[in-house]
Parts: C-alpha cells; sequence; structure tokens
C-alpha cells in the first residue's frame, strides 16, 4: 500500500522542506518510487532545495485546475530516476488549493508510487491543512525550543482531529517525532531544551535527530539533498532515520556531545 | 415547570434536584429491518423475561449510522413498547433521528465519545437534552463518564456534561471542562475547568500538577497563584467556602 508522509510542524524554519527533500530522496535511494510535493503555494523553495528550480514548467495548482496532466507537472529528479518532484505555484497563494483537487491528484499518484511525501507549509491554515489532511504517516519535525514544541503539539491535536483518518474513524495517523537542529553542547549550557524535555512534553515517538550542521546549509545552497552527504553527520541522521522509519532498529546518534558519545560506546556499558 | 421566583422564598421546599446515577440497559443496533429487529429482540426478552418487563431502555443508534443504514425511529419505538421495554432516551443519532426522538418524547443523549472530542465539535456540550417524561413515568438520569486516552494537545478543548478521565497528557494550551469531576492520570499542564455549570462539589485529580489554570464552579486559580509545594505532584483540588484546596492526593496523617 502507498503511503502518504506529511511533514509538518506549525512553526516556520524548523526544517520542514530540507527534511522533505532529504527523506525524499532516502526512501527513493532505498529504491522506493517517491514523489514530493510542495504544498507552500505562494512561497515555493522545495525545487530550490532538491536543484530543480530550472526545470518548472508546470505546477501543483496547473494539476489541479486541469490545465496539465501530472506526468507534465512531475519533475524528475536529476540524482534519482525513482524520485519525482511535484513543485508549487510562486504565483498563486493556498487558496489555489481546494480539498477535493488534492485528493484527485494524490489519488492518481497512489497509483504509481510508493512514497508520497508532503511538504507542509509553515502555520495551521489552508496549506498546512490540506497537505495533512489526507496523511498516513506524520513527520514532526521539532527544534529544541518552547514555542516550536508548542506549536508542534498544536498541530498534533490538528492531526489527531481533523485529518481524513479522524473523520473518517480510520486508524489514527502515525506520528513520528523529528527533532532538527539540535546541538548537544547548547542543552548542556542549558540554552535548549534536551532531547527528554522534548519528549516529556510531546510525549511522542521519536524518530530520529538531525544535529546543527552546517552540512544542511551548504546542501540547500547547492540544491542537493542533504542525506546525499553521506560524510555529514546531518546526512547520516537523515539516513539513520529513514531506516528506522522502513523499520530498521538503529540506536539513536548525536544526542550527546563528542565526548559522551565516546563514551557511551567504550565506557561501562 | 415554570417557577415563580417572587413566591419560592417563602414557601417550605417542595423539590429539589439531584444527581444520580443509573445503570441502564443500553440497545445497540446493527441492522435497520425491523422484522429482524422485532424477532431478535422478543428472542432476547424470552431468555429472561421477568429481567426485561417494564425495563427502560436506550437505543444506540451509532452502529446502524455509521454504515448509514435508515431507519424510523417512529415504528422502532412501537416495536420496542410493545416488547414490553419503554425506550427512555436514544443517543448516536443523526438530526433527523434525533428529531422524531423527541417527537415520541423520548429524550436525546450525547454519544459516547469516541476517543478525543475534536475541535470541531467543541463547545457543543453533550449535555443530554432535559426531554420531557416518557409515559412510564421513570424517573432516568444518565450522567456520562467520559474517557479519553490519547494526548489533549495544545488548542485542542474537551467539553463533558459527565465526569472526564483522562489517562494522556494533557499539554499546555489544551483546556478540559466537565460539568463533573475531573481525572488526570498523567501530567496536567494546560487548563482545566470542572463543575463549570456550578457544581461545588466537583473536584479535579491529577498525578502531576502543571496546569496553567485550574477551576471549580468559577473558581479559578492561574498557574501564578500555586503553591510551590503543590507544583509537580498528585494533588486533589476541591472547594471548600468558595476557596480552592490543593492537597495531595495521599493522606499524611
Amino acid at each position: 500500500m502507498p503511503r502518504i508522509i506529511v511533514v509538518t510542524s506549525g512553526k516556520g524554519g524548523v526544517g520542514k522542506t530540507t527534511t522533505s527533500a532529504a527523506i525524499a530522496m532516502g526512501l527513493a535511494k532505498k529504491g522506493h518510487k517517491t514523489a514530493v510535493i510542495d504544498f507552500d503555494v505562494g512561497l515555493r523553495n522545495l525545487d530550490l532545495i532538491m536543484g530543480c528550480e530550472r526545470r518548472v514548467v508546470y505546477d501543483f495548482v496547473n494539476v489541479i485546475n486541469g490545465e496539465a496532466t501530472l506526468n507534465q507537472a512531475l519533475i524528475r529528479d536529476k540524482n534519482c530516476n525513482l524520485l519525482y518532484i511535484l513543485p508549487a505555484s510562486q504565483t498563486r497563494d493556498k487558496d489555489a488549493l481546494s480539498q477535493e483537487g488534492v485528493g484527485r491528484v494524490l489519488d492518481e499518484l497512489k497509483k504509481d508510487f510508493k512514497y508520497i511525501v508532503c511538504d507542509s507549509p509553515a502555520g495551521i491554515e489552508k496549506g498546512a491543512h490540506l497537505a495533512m489532511y489526507f496523511a498516513d504517516d506524520a513527520f514532526v519535525v521539532t527544534n529544541p525550543e518552547v514555542s516550536s514544541v508548542r506549536d508542534s503539539d498544536r498541530m498534533l491535536g490538528i492531526l489527531a482531529s481533523k485529518s481524513r483518518r479522524a473523520e473518517q474513524n480510520d486508524e489514527p495517523i502515525k506520528e513520528y517525532l523529528l527533532l532538527t537542529r539540535y546541538s548537544p553542547e547548547r542543552v548542556k549550557l542549558g540554552e535548549m531544551l534536551s532531547v527528554d524535555d522534548v519528549q516529556d512534553i510531546l510525549s511522542l515517538h521519536l524518530l530520529g535527530v538531525i544535529p546543527e550542521s552546517k552540512s544542511v546549509l551548504n546542501a540547500s545552497n547547492s540544491g542537493t539533498p542533504v542525506i546525499l552527504d553521506e560524510k555529514s553527520d546531518a546526512g547520516q541522521a537523515y539516513a539513520d532515520i529513514i531506516a528506522r522509519y522502513l523499520g530498521e532498529n538503529r540506536p539513536h546518534r548525536f544526542i550527546e556531545d563528542k565526548k559522551g558519545f565516546f563514551r557511551k560506546f567504550f565506557g561501562s556499558r | 415547570m415554570s417557577i415563580d421566583p417572587q413566591k419560592t422564598p417563602n414557601m417550605s421546599l417542595a423539590l429539589e434536584f439531584k444527581s444520580s446515577t443509573f445503570s441502564v440497559p443500553v440497545l445497540v443496533l446493527s441492522s435497520d429491518d425491523l422484522v429482524v429487529i422485532e424477532q431478535q429482540l422478543q428472542e432476547k426478552i424470552n431468555l429472561a423475561p421477568e429481567f426485561f418487563r417494564n425495563s427502560p431502555l436506550v437505543l444506540d443508534l451509532q452502529e446502524i449510522n455509521k454504515h448509514n443504514f435508515n431507519i424510523d425511529i417512529v415504528a422502532l419505538a412501537d416495536i420496542i413498547r410493545r416488547c414490553g421495554l419503554f425506550p427512555i432516551g436514544i443517543r448516536g443519532g443523526n438530526v433527523q433521528q434525533n428529531e422524531k426522538a423527541l417527537e415520541q418524547r423520548i429524550p436525546v443523549y450525547a454519544g459516547h465519545s469516541d476517543g478525543v472530542l475534536a475541535e470541531n465539535k467543541k463547545q457543543k456540550a453533550i449535555a443530554p437534552v432535559p426531554g420531557p417524561k416518557t409515559d412510564s413515568d421513570i424517573d432516568i438520569e444518565v450522567i456520562t463518564t467520559t474517557l479519553i486516552t490519547q494526548p489533549i494537545r495544545s488548542g485542542q478543548r474537551i467539553y463533558t456534561a459527565g465526569d472526564l478521565v483522562i489517562l494522556s497528557q494533557v499539554s499546555a494550551g489544551a483546556e478540559i471542562m466537565a460539568e463533573g469531576n475531573i481525572h488526570v492520570y498523567n501530567t496536567l499542564r494546560g487548563r482545566a475547568l470542572a463543575g463549570v455549570r456550578g457544581n461545588t462539589e466537583a473536584r479535579i485529580f491529577c498525578f502531576d500538577l502543571q496546569a496553567e489554570l485550574i477551576s471549580i464552579a468559577g473558581n479559578y486559580k492561574v498557574s501564578e497563584d500555586l503553591n510551590e509545594s503543590v507544583r509537580n505532584k498528585p494533588v486533589q483540588i476541591y472547594l471548600q467556602d468558595q476557596a480552592l484546596i490543593i492537597k495531595d492526593i495521599v493522606q499524611h496523617h
């Protein structure tokens, strides 16, 4: 069965698009045909992060309005031929999306793709609502600071009550926590919430921790999803997340600072 | 039922409202075939005729509405009365069914909560509609307890007519309200309001008090007013002489 994954957070700037690009690429690299959709109509970014901004002809809104077919709008990724991008329209706003139209496009994608990743815009308004409405799984992207955690909590409430699964009384959306921009040093200094603090507030299954890393910025600037940078800490963290999502059991990394990390592996345990 | 407020103070008290809980059989229907329903109901009654004689009965339509079956409430009520039972309420009905039931002088009860009462249902208090009495004159009042097992997230609101029992955490920015008591067997970070319709006997129980606001029958305290000695502790909160008392759940002697 194809799965629809929404990458969401409530708050802006926490790493939703970076995460969408990385996990879509990760799933495709594992051999699953994957599509990633930019729901941020009017503020499209995903095409930049994926490095396909120069090949955009038609977009999501064109497909919804019947001005282009899905195949005309989907852009094949240059690094991985199992990955396709459906860009957002930059000249329209969120009202151009309709629930019926989004449902139709997702149904069509489900015939051909194993995973469909929906990159949600920030906020809890129409764009974010439509991005999560049809989801089977939700990756909730959170930064280790109180306002981001609060907004994620709010988004979790919306996932639990306003999605199609909730409305139809189906099995609820599976929710996963992704803690991004994590810095163990700053946690130690008390400048950031720890993994445990966030877990305590959200009580959510932790899929992975992405460390604060220069490699994320470099990846964005060069238009290659950070997961392709296999040497980088953030790239490895995303690879772990994909493995865990697909059922592999991998220990969490990047939670403690370097010293603690080595002690854990070579110490008494 | 009209009461003249001018007269009441001088008269001796002729009545008072009390709240009690009764155990009432609920008939959960899963078919819209009235013939089959009557047949199977009669079979059940024949198994224990004394038990069912003149018994009150609440009809649960949730199952059949899930399958979009249409059922004639009037005919259904007739069947039930023919079998010697008294329909005293329906729940889980849709708008038309509820209207039909009220026309039949059958009160409408709110359906049982299916987990979290979502935001879109907020403020739609699930108070039982105070319908007229049935001709059987049986005095029955069903107070529901709502059990919630999922976390109540920031921005969600829960309102229940009876007691509210929550097994998961209540996040900061969430609001839980009950006309009765509130039990939170987990961390309470949001706002909790018990006895919202004036029940001063209502209490709040929680495993870990970190609430933004607690209130009983309109007497409230905000987080800032909470004493450090009760924070992060299992406590009960009740009203005494219009003052909120927050006490360790475990009584120390």
